[in-house]
């Protein structure tokens, strides 16, 4: 019996090894820091998130894994007094460098927020407003990546016969799809969520979490959550965080399973938090 | 029965009393308002319905001492200058509200824009009017169409400025951000998408401006003044019904008062209906 579990255990660690030290990862985190005004809401953060894998952030209201989010698309950039220093390498260049294209960073990132946020215009619109910002699409192939970016996001069957109707129009779950395949046909590298189900229905949630495991096989995803049981069901890494720091990092079985600081033991199973 | 509820059926009754009386206050001021509108509606309705017909839209202001005419010439002056006004006015009030909104709040320049917007807001117009004839009446040594809509179009500035900051500042702050994430510059974001998300509010706001302007009559007395013949020519004197009203209700012919009186039932209804457009407006977009 102990041995058995100990070949488990083996197993596992390998294959912790091979995923941690993988070479491909998409964003690596260093020494971040992170300040609203006076305020140091994210201390010496250091980690990698792997490339096409899904990237949970958890920890309890305030500990900052939202504002971790918003500087890797460097969203607080467009508020005064919000500075981050450190690094987050993406492809050899630090985002955090003031020269950085931050429109072209975007369109790279991608973001979706807790709330639905469909512009005001028609379902098409929604989807052409953001490839219009980078490419020059024939009214054919526009309609193509509005086709496909809908199917990718779930949503083409539901929306297909009203696409000239306002993005407003849709369910809040429906809203939300939207929204994530106005991201995905930017066709970025990498997608954040930010809490992409606080605002929704159990049913839209489970379309969403089907959703994010699909898209994993193509992007690489990077989700905030309250909800531990999704942490555990959607991510392959998880991030703890509590206070502005990083308490602990890894893999999500393991985390789950057999965290390795008691304060993450704490947080998941309820105790605290 | 307790004490503690015999208590709370006391406070209950208490407070009965206390909202009855306020509905009562509530209910008197209302009357007054109303009662002194409803007086003015009437006199209006029945003295200017009685003194309609075809004949007005039709023929020019009558000279003095004739018998029938028509405010066709004052109509036609009102919307050359009202229109003209709200094409101007549109654009440079809606941008300065866009600037005030999305750019303004890192600028130096923002608050004393609003500043100056809010006084002029409530500068008396008989002193714009006064302005715009030291300005271009003097200068150009003639009233004219033109000066009568820079008037109006000072006026009509403030109003839909402010209106589409404050439309501007009701879309919420997620919707920028989406914006902004999908890589889009912010002039974009904020014309495309903040604009118009806060669409029918600007629109409240311009016909609003329009309502105020259409019943201006200090500041045309001193630029447009009036003509008394047919004319569409901008550069020269143009009739208007504010001080067509105002002249002609103050004379001592009988036909030339009863235009005075249909042409004033003529700008209210007009302004009447820019008022209900505007809540049509306002009601389309909180339906979402």
């Amino acid at each position: 019996m102990a041995i058995k579990l100990d070949i488990k255990t083996d197993e596992k660690s390998n294959f912790t090894a091979s995923r941690l030290n993988s070479s491909t990862n998409a964003l690596e985190i260093r020494d971040l820091n992170f300040y609203y005004g006076g305020y140091h809401a994210l201390k010496n953060i250091s980690f990698d998130i792997a490339h096409r894998q899904v990237t949970a952030f958890i920890g309890p209201s305030g500990c900052g894994k939202s504002t971790l989010l918003r500087t890797l698309n460097r969203m607080y950039d467009l508020y005064p007094n919000q500075v981050a220093t450190g690094e987050i390498n993406f492809h050899g260049e630090n985002i955090l460098n003031p020269k950085q294209d931050l429109n072209l960073l975007r369109s790279r990132i991608g973001m979706v927020f807790q709330k639905p946020t469909p512009f005001p215009m028609s379902i098409y619109e929604n989807i052409a407003f953001g490839v219009r910002l980078y490419e020059k699409l024939s009214k054919a192939e526009m309609d193509d990546r509005v086709e496909w970016a809908l199917s990718k996001a779930a949503i083409w069957t539901e929306v297909k016969d009203k696409l000239n109707q306002s993005g407003l129009s849709l369910s809040g779950g429906q809203q939300q799809r939207l929204c994530i395949a106005r991201v995905i046909a930017n066709k970025p590298d990498i997608l954040l969520l930010d809490e992409p189900t606080s605002a929704l229905d159990p049913i839209s949630t489970g379309k969403i979490e089907e959703l994010i495991h699909h898209l994993k096989e193509e992007y690489t995803i990077a989700i905030v959550t309250h909800n531990m049981q999704q942490a555990a069901r959607c991510s392959d890494f998880t991030a703890y965080m509590y206070l502005g720091e990083l308490i602990e990092f890894g893999i999500t079985d393991e985390i789950f399973i057999k965290p390795q600081r008691k304060e993450t033991e704490d947080y998941i199973t309820g105790r605290f938090g | 029965m307790s004490d503690a509820l015999t208590l709370k059926k006391a406070i209950l009754a208490n407070r009965k009393r206390t909202n009855n009386f306020a509905l009562a206050l509530c209910m008197v001021a209302m009357m007054i308002g109303m009662f002194f509108l409803l007086w003015i509606l009437s006199i209006l309705f029945i003295k200017g319905f009685s003194s309609v017909n075809w004949a007005m839209f039709t023929a020019s202001t009558p000279a003095a001492g004739t018998a029938g005419g028509g405010l066709q010439n004052a109509i036609v002056g009102s919307l050359l200058m009202v229109g003209s006004c709200t094409l101007i006015s549109t654009p440079i009030g809606v941008l300065a509200g866009i600037y005030l909104s999305e750019y303004g709040n890192k600028s130096r320049i923002a608050p004393i824009t609003r500043f100056v917007t809010d006084i002029m807001l409530s500068a008396p117009s008989i002193v714009i009017g006064l302005f715009v004839y030291a300005l271009v009446v003097a200068q150009a040594q003639h009233f004219s169409g033109w000066a009568g809509s820079m008037a109006l179009t000072l006026i009509a500035i403030p109003v839909v400025v402010r209106t589409t900051e404050n439309m501007l500042q009701l879309v919420p702050g997620s919707l920028r951000e989406a914006g902004y994430a999908l890589g889009a510059p912010k002039w974009k974001v904020s014309l495309m998408i903040v604009l118009r998300a806060a669409k029918s509010g600007v629109m409240t706001g311009v016909l609003l401006a329009l309502a105020r302007v259409s019943g201006e009559t200090a500041p045309l007395l001193f630029t447009a003044l009036n003509n008394q013949f047919y004319s569409m020519n901008m550069n020269a004197p143009i009739a208007n019904l504010p001080v067509v009203i105002f002249q002609f209700a103050m004379s001592p012919y009988d036909n030339w008062v009863g235009l005075a009186w249909a042409g004033a039932l003529l700008i209210t209804l007009g302004v009447l209906s820019l008022n209900i457009l505007a809540r049509v407006f306002f009601r389309d977009k909180n339906k979402g």
